[in-house]
């Protein structure tokens, strides 16, 4: 389906898609197997000028914005999930800084995330505290000229390869949900150190560990915003990340749909393709269908982002992040099935795409969180118009 | 300059249309184009890139077509050359094979034109190498000797090559498409301004217009044309290993040897040959290899091109490889055949695994007998191959090895 | 040191189909990309600017479209880029190739090093490197695998043999060809081709480059094409059957029959 790109976005889409067919698919399943960081990837998408697509020029970005992130994290995606977490997980850490940051923090940090430099993680969840986000433990305590941090986040992706981290504690914890703040605490801090790297179902060469506050102490210029401002950076942060994470889905589906489609021609059973059966076409053109409608739907979202800052976004986001990741898990799994037994093994690059699916449908809010949100986004709504 | 339909004279017929190799011609309706005629309804009218070729002056049935060129150079006398020459490559003072092949043709172009055959040679101590020369079908052979002459180097062969073209004045020049013929067989044309072909698969005399029709692959193989030096003499081109057929040797073959010294001569040397380092990873060169065995991307892994190695070995031949395993670096570029690797005509080929692109084929389809091994019916490697075997490679291959070691010890 | 890069656009693919009727190549949505070999030559001229300075170059001979390849060229990094295009150009043969783009060289004025790929993937002569080499009168190198060492005066290279590769030195200004083995050409930058799109290209003519009129195009070409036709095509044979066993005992039986083995 046409979009209309202007040309400089569809000149970063071929460039993304030629990377990740020139130098990521040689090496993906090398990173699922190893879950090494794919460093050398990172230097790519460094030397092609995709790390700052979503970054200002101003800061040695491109200048666009969710749109052109969205763009590169799909293309990326359709070869393989888990790399391009090195870019879409750090936007996840960049955009409070981009929202929220001071013109300094903004000097600081944003040039070297652009060049792809450094790499960034977003720190929220904690063992007690994961969709109840304000659950929260770890603290924050002003003293002269830091803060001091203490307390553990867990499931961080990018944990412990980022160079920086915007961390979310609880300054005051008496004003509850209005009582966290937003820090960047920088690798290498006395204080904070790493704990297991985790082992999982998929995306296995994007790292998730555990971060360890121990009296941890950054300057009080790295506090983001105002203290008390934590959960509303959180919020608008993932309201401007989570299309991205529905076109981590969108490009994971979009891969097993290709793939799925070629085989089916290739493959020869009872004399005829595969694709001949009205089984398989019924299969695959459902699956083509509902590519088509989450890539509408992320798309739209995107743009509407970019085109007003301003705006309310949070139904959007969500829907767009619910519909394309419950879409990918869908559509993998019956790509798998498309498959056959080929399917289910290693040696083929199908099973890969449902094991990385499953987690689209998790991170940066569950889906049924999503659910919540939109409902609650519906009802607020109608009651203002009611009124 | 340039090409024109004369309105009042065309008559629409469109014999013109066929004989234009870039299909520029239309006829279309005079009415459309507003050149209406009495009598004529249609009219030809020629496309953007005409190359004044002429190709459609004479099918004209009405002398509709003018070409109006600028004043062209005065055409050299062409008259004078004869003879044709094959230029005598050779490393470490070994005449290198194609030259032998280059005299079998040329012997055949040299008796049509009834000319002489000659080769030039250029070394130090190659009297040996004269004789040889003679007797695989030179009626002359131009030795000419130096130590600057020992191993080839772009300034003093073209200067050399140069002179003596230029006294001698012969009609063809042939030499091997070799990485040392292309680059000299370019330099001397481009310095005599005169045509050359490479990479030519046949080459035959028009005798109507005493011409050497050079035919050879274009676009990667997919295309042949057929080129010709009308003008311009000596008519160059070089040949590749194994196109054409060696000539037999005759024992007691006569000819004329003129040797010559460039010893003390003031040649140009602009570039400095300071080493020449020898691969030997290769036992047997995948060039001259009669056999050859090719493993392509269904091998599935590095580790397995042994069982490749192996049959190879049995049969006495040369590894071969797809470009999908090299890009992979399961084995090393020396053994890419295909567009960007190398083009090889063995008299068995024997892929596995391969499924047959067309940048391969165009590297082994000129090969004698071609043996496919693939498990996927539909392979376009099955439409070239001379047998194919539709199988796991992992059975096939070892079972042919197999049986291949009962059959020949 | 100034490096000039000689680039071409080519079909995208090598399989090009003869038009039964007319017995012309259809070019019609065939996409065209720079000649592959000729990517390898701009990397290398991008790499030696990174190590010596100053800029490279990018120049090529054909018709208006070739624009795109050399903004691609740009894309990748090179500094300026010159199109030598001209109806007058139209039916060049290798030797009038050479001659213009020797004559555009010129114009661009002074260089240490012209790098070409070492052949083109529709014509596949190989000619013109060698052609451009003589009409400038510089040294020339065929088949780079490496450049050992370049400094203002020298280059010292290794030349891909068929055995092996020779080591080979000549001095400044010269001009070499290269092949794949030489490096891996890079990606272009996203800023790049921002900046590439937008970039001005030098587009010269024949007068412009001051050529004699009939050394190019379809005057200056001593070669010139009779036909073009679709080689015969090589039909399959016939498929082996039964278990791993027959198969390879069939083939070797018809193997010995035709007396190869």
């Amino acid at each position: 389906m046409e979009y209309f790109l202007i040309e400089e976005q569809k000149m970063l889409r071929e460039l993304t898609r030629r990377i990740a067919e020139e130098k990521i698919k040689p090496v993906r399943e090398h990173y699922d197997e190893t879950e090494e960081f794919p460093w050398p990837i990172l230097e790519e998408l460094a030397k092609a000028d995709i790390c700052g697509v979503y970054i200002p020029k101003e800061y040695g970005g491109t200048g666009g914005g969710v749109f052109e992130l969205c763009l590169a994290v799909e293309e990326l995606c359709k070869v393989d999930g888990g790399i391009a977490l090195i870019l879409a997980a750090t936007a996840l850490a960049t955009f409070p800084i981009l929202l929220f940051g001071s013109d300094e923090q903004k000097k600081k940090y944003l040039p070297d995330i652009a060049a792809g430099k450094k790499v960034a993680a977003f720190a929220l969840t904690e063992p007690g505290a994961g969709s109840d986000a304000s659950a929260l433990q770890t603290t924050a305590k002003k003293e002269g000229e830091s803060y001091i941090l203490n307390g553990t986040k867990c499931f961080i992706t990018n944990g412990g390869e980022a160079q920086i981290y915007v961390v979310i504690a609880m300054t005051d914890k008496t004003k509850g949900s209005r009582g966290a703040s937003a820090f960047i605490v920088e690798k290498d801090t006395p204080g904070f150190s790493f704990g297991k790297k985790e082992k999982k179902m998929g995306i296995r060469s994007s790292p998730t560990r555990e971060l360890i506050f121990n009296e941890c102490k950054t300057p009080k210029e790295n506090l983001l915003g105002r203290e008390g401002q934590g959960f509303i950076i959180a919020l608008k942060t993932f309201d401007a990340s989570r299309p991205g994470v529905g076109a981590q889905a969108l490009g994971i589906a979009c891969g097993a749909l290709e793939d799925a489609i070629n085989y089916s021609r290739e493959r020869i059973q009872f004399g005829q393709p595969i694709s001949s059966f009205q089984a398989i076409q019924h299969l695959l053109a459902d699956m083509a269908t509902e590519v088509e409608a989450a890539r509408a739907l992320v798309y739209a979202t995107a743009r509407m982002i970019d085109k007003d800052p301003k705006a309310r976004v949070t139904k959007e986001a969500a829907m767009c992040k619910l519909f394309a990741s419950d879409m990918a898990m869908k559509v993998t799994t019956n790509a798998v099935q498309v498959y056959g037994g080929y399917g289910y093994m290693r040696e083929y690059p199908m099973e890969k795409r449902m094991r990385d699916a499953k987690i689209t449908q998790i991170y940066e809010g569950t889906n049924q969180i999503m659910r919540n949100e939109i409902a609650l986004a519906l009802i607020k709504e109608a009651a203002k118009t009611k009124k | 300059m340039g090409i024109k339909i004369l309105e009042d004279k065309c008559t629409g017929c469109s014999l013109c249309v066929e004989p234009c190799p870039f299909g520029l011609i239309k006829i279309v309706s005079r009415e459309e184009v507003g050149k209406p005629h009495p009598k004529y309804k249609k009219i030809a009218v020629i496309g953007q890139g005409c190359n004044l070729c002429g190709a459609c002056l004479e099918p004209c049935s009405s002398q509709a077509i003018l070409i109006e060129r600028e004043e062209a150079k005065p055409r050299p006398d062409i008259s004078q050359y004869k003879g044709i020459w094959v230029f005598a490559e050779q490393k470490k003072g070994k005449i290198q094979g194609v030259v032998y092949e280059l005299l079998g043709e040329g012997r055949k172009l040299a008796d049509q034109l009834g000319e002489k055959l000659s080769c030039v040679s250029l070394g130090e101590g190659m009297d040996e190498a004269a004789k040889e020369l003679i007797a695989y079908g030179a009626d002359r052979v131009y030795q000419i000797e130096g130590s600057i002459l020992r191993n080839f180097q772009d300034d003093p062969y073209t200067d050399v090559l140069i002179d003596l073209i230029q006294k001698e004045k012969p009609e063809i020049v042939l030499m091997g498409a070799s990485a040392i013929g292309r680059s000299f067989a370019s330099r001397v044309a481009a310095r005599l301004g005169t045509g050359l072909t490479a990479d030519c698969t046949e080459l035959v005399i028009d005798l109507k217009k005493r011409q050497l029709l050079q035919t050879r692959p274009a676009f990667g193989g997919n295309i042949m044309a057929t080129i010709t030096t009308p003008h311009n003499r000596p008519q160059m081109a070089t040949v590749r290993h194994k196109v054409f057929k060696k000539r037999v040797r005759q024992e007691n073959r006569q000819g004329e040897v003129i040797k010559e010294s460039v010893e003390g001569k003031a040649l140009s040397l602009r570039t400095k040959l300071l080493n020449m380092v020898e691969d030997i990873t290769q036992t047997v060169k995948l060039a001259d290899a009669d056999i050859i065995v090719s493993g392509g991307r269904g091998l599935g892994g590095p580790e397995n091109f042994h069982i490749v190695e192996e049959l190879a070995r049995t049969l006495g031949g040369a590894v071969g490889a797809s470009r999908a395993t090299v890009d992979a670096g399961w084995i090393p570029y020396s053994h890419q055949v295909g567009q960007t690797g190398r083009t090889v005509c063995p008299k068995i080929y024997i892929a596995c695994g391969i499924s047959g692109a067309i940048q391969h084929l165009v590297g082994m389809q000129s090969s004698e007998i071609i043996v496919a091994i693939n498990k996927d019916p539909n392979a376009p490697i099955f439409k070239v191959a001379t047998y194919g075997i539709e199988g796991d490679l992992f059975e096939v291959v070892p079972a042919l090895t197999e049986r291949l070691k009962e059959v020949l010890e | 040191m100034n490096f000039i890069v000689c680039i071409k656009q080519v079909p995208g693919t090598t399989e090009v189909k003869i038009d039964p009727r007319t017995n012309t190549l259809i070019r019609d949505g065939i996409e065209s990309i720079v000649n592959p070999f000729d990517t390898y030559a701009i990397e290398e001229g991008l790499r030696l600017k990174e190590k010596m300075g100053r800029k490279v170059t990018v120049i090529s001979m054909g018709p208006p479209q070739a624009e795109s390849a050399l903004r691609e060229a740009l894309s990748m990094g090179c500094d300026e880029a010159v199109l030598l295009t001209d109806p007058g150009f139209a039916g060049s043969d290798t030797l009038a190739t050479s001659y213009t783009l020797a004559c555009g060289i010129r114009k661009i004025g002074e260089f240490d090093l012209v790098i070409c790929g070492k052949q083109a993937i529709d014509g596949d002569t190989a000619q013109v490197g060698p052609g451009i080499a003589e009409k400038l009168e510089i040294p020339a190198v065929t088949y780079v695998k490496k450049i050992e060492e370049i400094n203002e005066a020298h280059i010292r290279v290794e030349r891909m043999m068929e055995e092996g590769y020779e080591v080979i030195e000549m001095g400044l200004p010269a001009l070499i060809t290269v092949v794949k083995e030489i490096n891996e050409p890079r990606l272009p930058s996203l800023k790049g081709m921002l900046w590439a799109r937008k970039a001005k290209i030098h587009i010269w003519n024949a007068s412009d480059i001051a050529c004699e009129k009939s050394r190019i195009g379809q005057p200056g070409s001593p070669t010139i094409v009779n036909k073009i036709f679709t080689p015969p095509p090589r039909k399959g044979g016939e498929m082996i059957l039964g278990n791993p066993e027959e198969q390879a005992r069939k083939l070797v039986e018809k193997l010995h029959e035709a007396k190869v083995i």
